[in-house]
């Protein structure tokens, strides 16, 4: 009993010594669909002794509204509070108009915690899901995560990105004392980490395909730029270039075997791929115009780049097999910073319309040019790994913050940060943390 | 060695007359009140330092931005001379302005004079567009300026470029007059 409790006090002190003084990001939903659908996640049951150590039922709540297609029901208008099947009456929520209710309990396990949820549709009566995962205790935000995936692609039929991350840059402090930070966060601007810090500028922070390493651009070593890379878990740091000129942009190859960059070592800003296993590096473009923002078809195939070779920054298309370039946009006079999405159907970029940048979606099976922000100075658009939402950097009130659209424009959100600007964000292709279903053992 | 270098500055400018200025105040700030006392320990040194050699000027940037090179890399009198060491350039432009040219013609000057001179020609953007392409177009910039300097007389070699694209603003506003200001090249003397 003792040795838990020192075990607890331990514990707690580790937490308060590692309590991130980074500032969260909060998700304010600025559109929302116009049908969101209504849902009532209970709070669930804790099968413990004592305070239960997560409120499940809130982050899911939360994770549902915040993603702007779900109306979730505040738990005081909850008639009953069932966390069993039995306890289940669908005429409370019929009343209330809930389309679907989400109901579980967490309990302790031998090790850790097993979770169990299920899902109903109360006009039809039905159980839509009904399972249960384990994890430890530092997995239980994870664990509540899974659940709202779970729940938005069994409602939607899309994957949710819900147990994603973020990674994203921030600048804080006065113009000529900058401090910059690579970050971490979860997709509901949670659990922030800081990767890097520096005086000197960090960009192009990008995730290779397994989620496990980042590649970025800092200006640490004398002021210069040069190409990193960095296996999250260890923390190990490699520092790949170290050309003269521009050493950017840097993309992974979907296998994560090849880092397309920007070198302007041969006098141009040019496309190059390193192979990283043989450090091999090859030229694809040449051309005394710009060529940059490199980034990969999924099946690894072509690279799109932003070139003015045709006067103006407008995106292209290479095929890597015989490096034949053709244009891909044409409207407008300034497009840059490009990305497929992942079935390859369109792109998203940063678009200039009427002097203002914005970010738009081009269809690329119809030629059709969407915009998709109504805000100014966006760019960095990323896309989640559902090919459904796209983060971005945009201005806000005078503050250089993150905001997300969903690819139809139909969602949108902010993330506002109380720690100077924040820019460049980019979405994880993974989730954080992957669970397997358990066997269900009801009571 | 402060005092003789300032008493040395031909003063060019406004610039230069306003750093001379605050330069001056400097010994009525220092901590010896009495002169009789100060003087005669001040006054070794202040003949001493210029007699050995005298010491290269190295050129030196004020805080505006200006840089203050040995005159004598000019036209070989004693002192120095303040010059401009900010050029600026229209949106997604990298076209070196002509108002830069006279300016640039004295630093290409100074740097042949003086092979050992190095400087880093840093290139920026504005905030508008994307970061990688303002990198590219702040390198173009920094490349534009090298290029006139070296049909001038400097060399190469002497010369760094580095592109910060538009992650060092000198303002942090998002007016015209911001955007003007940040899209620049900076010539350091290192």
């Amino acid at each position: 009993m003792k040795a838990v409790m020192l075990h607890r006090l331990a514990g707690l002190i580790l937490l308060v010594a590692t309590f991130p003084a980074i500032a969260e990001l909060r998700i304010e939903v600025t559109k929302g669909v116009d049908n969101a659908v209504r849902i009532a996640v209970v709070p669930f049951a804790w099968r413990g002794r004592g305070v239960p150590p997560a409120d499940i039922a809130e982050v899911v709540s939360a994770d549902l509204r915040l993603s702007g297609r779900f109306e979730s029901l505040p738990v005081e208008q909850m008639l009953s509070l069932p966390t069993e099947a039995d306890e289940v009456f669908f005429r409370d929520w019929r009343l209330l108009n809930v389309e679907y209710l989400v109901i579980g309990y967490l309990a302790p396990a031998t090790e850790g915690y097993e979770l169990h949820f299920e899902l109903y549709n109360v006009f039809k009566q039905s159980a839509d899901a009904s399972i249960s995962i384990a994890g430890t205790e530092a997995d239980l935000r994870d664990m509540s995560h899974f659940v709202s995936d779970q729940v938005f692609e069994k409602l939607t039929g899309i994957p949710g990105s819900f147990s994603t991350r973020i990674m994203y840059v921030t600048a804080a402090g006065e113009a000529d004392r900058r401090i910059f930070r690579l970050n971490l966060a979860d997709a509901d601007g949670h659990r922030v980490e800081t990767v890097l810090e520096s005086v000197e500028p960090i960009l192009s922070a990008t995730w290779s395909p397994d989620g496990e390493r980042i590649a970025y651009v800092s200006f640490e070593r004398d002021s210069r730029p040069a190409i990193y890379i960095r296996e999250l878990q260890t923390g190990r740091t490699q520092q790949v270039t170290d050309f003269p000129g521009l050493n950017g942009a840097p993309a992974f190859s979907p296998d994560g075997k090849q880092l397309a960059m920007v070198l302007s070592k041969d006098g141009n800003p040019d496309i190059y791929i390193l192979n990283l296993a043989d450090r091999r590096l090859r030229r694809v473009t040449r051309h005394y115009g710009i060529d940059t923002e490199p980034s990969w078809s999924a099946a690894g195939d072509e690279i799109i780049f932003t070139s003015n070779r045709g006067g103006k920054p407008q995106i292209y298309q290479m095929h890597l097999k015989d490096l034949q370039i053709e244009r891909l946009t044409f409207e407008g006079d300034y497009n840059a910073n490009a990305s497929l999405l992942p079935d390859g159907s369109g792109l998203v970029m940063v678009h200039r319309r009427n002097g203002i940048f914005h970010i738009s979606h081009l269809d690329l099976k119809h030629g059709r040019l969407s915009v998709l922000t109504e805000t100014s100075l966006d760019e960095s658009p990323s896309v989640a790994p559902n090919g459904s939402m796209l983060i971005y950097a945009t201005q806000f009130q005078g503050q250089a913050i993150l905001a997300a659209v969903s690819i139809d424009g139909g969602v949108k959100f902010n993330l506002p940060s109380s720690e100077g600007d924040v820019r460049e964000p980019a979405w994880s292709p993974r989730k954080r943390k992957l669970f397997r279903p358990i066997p269900y053992s009801p009571r | 060695m402060g005092i003789t270098k300032i008493r040395g500055l031909l003063v060019v400018g406004v610039a230069a007359l306003l750093l001379a200025g605050c330069a001056s105040k400097e010994p009525e700030d220092g901590p010896g009140m009495d002169p009789g006392t100060e003087a005669p320990v001040v006054a070794p040194v202040v003949v001493k330092k210029p007699e050995p050699k005298p010491e290269p000027i190295k050129p030196m940037v004020d805080r505006s931005g200006r840089i203050v090179v040995p005159l004598d890399a000019l036209n070989s009198a004693r002192g120095t001379e303040t010059l401009q060491g900010l050029f600026y350039f229209d949106f997604d432009q990298a076209i070196v302005k002509r108002s830069g040219h006279t300016e640039l013609n004295k630093h290409a000057q100074v740097l042949s004079g003086d092979r050992g001179l190095r400087i880093r020609i840093e290139g920026h953007a504005d905030e508008r567009g994307t970061r990688e392409y303002n990198l590219a177009l702040g390198e173009r910039r920094a490349n534009a300026i090298r290029a006139y300097i070296v049909a001038q007389g400097a060399l190469r070699s002497q010369i760094e470029v580095i592109s910060y694209g538009e992650e060092k603003p000198v303002d942090t506003g998002h007016s015209e007059g911001s955007w003007a200001a940040n899209r620049r090249v900076e010539i350091v003397y290192r």
